[in-house]
């Protein structure tokens, strides 16, 4: 109907309808993400009316029974963690992605990317058993307790390497492919061609893939809470047992009441604001605005 | 048409409304956190048994049930001790009993520890096994996460407070406990005895160590001679109402007995 119209520059009656209800739609979700937040400080507001928040932000010592409520270590070991996530499926990711698009052939191709999609889609409580039962005690025998942020960000790297390594994918695939023929033509070796020309082309796909798997990194919760031996101190080393946001809210939700709770609830709201910076990161990246 | 259409739907609505009517009575409880989840449970099935009845369960800590129950808020408190001396004016019905046992991983040599070793091990003074007589091994301690009632019974029963304690990892429920302890040859947790039982029947490598010389089985929970232990007691005012007496007895009878075993309570005979 649409395509038979006379005039395609004035709208149909099914677009207009379309138009509305895709509109109605958009407009049902981005309320219902402004609902979370104001919802957050509004269960956070006790803690901010105080002006104790910054207080919360900075103290060290997380005894909410005893009346200390300090973050700061919880912040600094969501971050190391999430950093350190990154830090290792980043490359493994991409070079997975790499392998795919330019190396991988018929089966071995299939096969490569039937395991990632598997893996991106196994549910985060069974790495976390794996971790627990596996992992974990290897680590202990070479320093004990074993549930530490080296655990933790192991579990955390394995689980967000597929994403990487489909988005990736999915950015060196969308490069034109004139511009390989060109580099190709002008005699430079697949190497080259690779580093030179594809990874650049496509950084802009790859860096947003990034900036989401760090933002799935960081609200991981159940199999952290598993592995991470969830003591609230800094992370200071790789053996030592630490303790994410996330991690924290877990815990302590069903258990907590007025002060500890709204302490909770404040820890959702800082945690909500560092996936919104990492969010806002990755539209820009993907905008290639930032890169 | 119309009249039938109408006359249908004020059918239709009479019918619906009229458990409403019916309702012989409505029952609320509140208090310990701990006994709620059991105490939902048995609401549940007596709800079912019992048609029109409505049975309203909300946390909010022994205390909360104690005062509630006092000022009528609530007809029913939940209570996760003993009552004391200053409460004598509230009746208290022991649905279960909950004991919490050490656990070490079962090829750890020690046999036995002191209560004084226990407390040394959890503030950090005591750090490796060898120190108390076992192999050169660090100690790792495993703590629960603050709120739970586990923590709060053991705090007590130690005479300590959460910030003395020296934890490597902190878990969350007692699988969780279970599951680190068997996985750390060096670890020492605490959890509920019914669940250890459980896993230790299921092949988990733990073992249970006595306290005071008592055994930490669920028999010894029952009989009250395990000192790690607590009563898990519904308590109220004003006992003349049908409705609760049924429920109350209901709570205590051996149809329930099933619920409490399933949240690893031991059920208390009557």
């Amino acid at each position: 109907m649409i395509l038979s119209k006379h005039s395609s520059l004035s709208l149909s009656n099914t677009d207009n309808m379309a138009n509305m209800f895709l509109g109605m739609f958009a407009a049902i979700s981005s309320v219902l993400l402004l609902l979370v937040l104001s919802f957050l400080v509004y269960e956070t507001w006790p803690i901010i009316a105080d002006g104790r928040f910054f207080e919360f932000l900075n103290g060290s010592k997380w005894y909410p029974l005893e009346g200390q409520f300090g973050m700061l270590p919880m912040i600094l070991s969501s971050i190391a963690v999430m950093v350190g996530a990154i830090a290792l499926a980043g490359p493994l990711g991409i070079a997975s992605a790499v392998f795919l698009r330019f190396y991988a052939r018929g089966s071995v191709e299939r096969f490569y990317r039937l395991i990632l999609y598997v893996l991106a889609g196994i549910p985060s409580v069974v790495f976390g058993l794996w971790g627990l039962t596996e992992l974990v005690p290897l680590i202990t025998k070479l320093h004990p307790p074993g549930t530490s942020l080296l655990a933790a960000t192991l579990v955390l790297a394995l689980m967000i390497l597929p994403t990487v390594a489909i988005t990736s994918t999915a950015a060196l695939k969308s490069i034109p492919e004139n511009i390989l023929s060109g580099a190709k033509a002008l005699g430079l070796s697949r190497q080259g061609q690779i580093l030179h020309i594809a990874i650049p082309a496509a950084k802009t796909g790859i860096y947003s893939g990034l900036l989401l798997s760090m933002a799935r990194a960081l609200g991981e919760t159940m199999a952290v809470v598993m592995v991470a031996g969830n003591v609230v101190q800094y992370p200071t080393g790789l053996f030592q047992p630490i303790r994410t946001l996330t991690a924290n809210i877990a815990l302590e939700m069903a258990y907590a009441m007025d002060g500890h709770r709204a302490g909770l609830f404040a820890a959702g709201l800082i945690l909500t604001l560092l996936v919104l910076i990492l969010s806002i990161l990755a539209s820009k990246a993907s905008k290639g605005r930032f890169v | 048409m119309h009249y039938r259409l109408l006359s249908f739907l004020s059918l239709l609505i009479t019918v619906l409304s009229a458990p409403a009517y019916a309702q012989s009575g409505h029952l609320t409880l509140t208090g310990s956190s701990t006994v709620a989840p059991l105490v939902t449970e048995i609401a549940k099935r007596f709800e079912k048994t019992h048609s029109g009845t409505r049975i309203d369960v909300q946390t909010g800590g022994s205390a909360r049930g104690i005062n509630d129950a006092r000022s009528g808020l609530s007809d029913i408190g939940m209570v996760s001790r003993a009552l004391k001396a200053s409460e004598n004016d509230l009746t208290a019905y022991t649905i279960a009993m909950d004991g919490i046992g050490i656990i070490l991983h079962k090829e750890n040599g020690i046999k036995k520890l002191t209560n004084d070793q226990i407390i040394h091990i959890y503030i950090g003074q005591i750090n490796n096994w060898k120190n108390l007589g076992g192999r050169d091994l660090p100690i790792t301690v495993v703590n629960k996460a603050e709120g739970r009632s586990t923590l709060e019974l053991f705090l007590k029963y130690f005479s300590l407070k959460n910030s003395q304690i020296k934890p490597s990892v902190i878990i969350g429920d007692n699988q969780q406990g279970i599951k680190t302890v068997s996985g750390n040859i060096g670890a020492i947790g605490y959890v509920s005895i019914g669940t250890a039982e459980y896993e230790i029947k299921s092949g988990a490598s733990i073992k249970l160590l006595p306290i005071m010389d008592i055994e930490a089985t669920t028999e010894n929970v029952k009989n009250g001679t395990f000192p790690l232990s607590r009563p898990l007691n519904l308590v109220a005012k004003n006992t003349s109402s049908l409705l609760l007496n049924k429920f109350i007895q209901y709570a205590q009878s051996q149809e329930v007995y099933d619920l409490v075993e399933a949240q690893f309570f031991v059920p208390v005979e009557h």
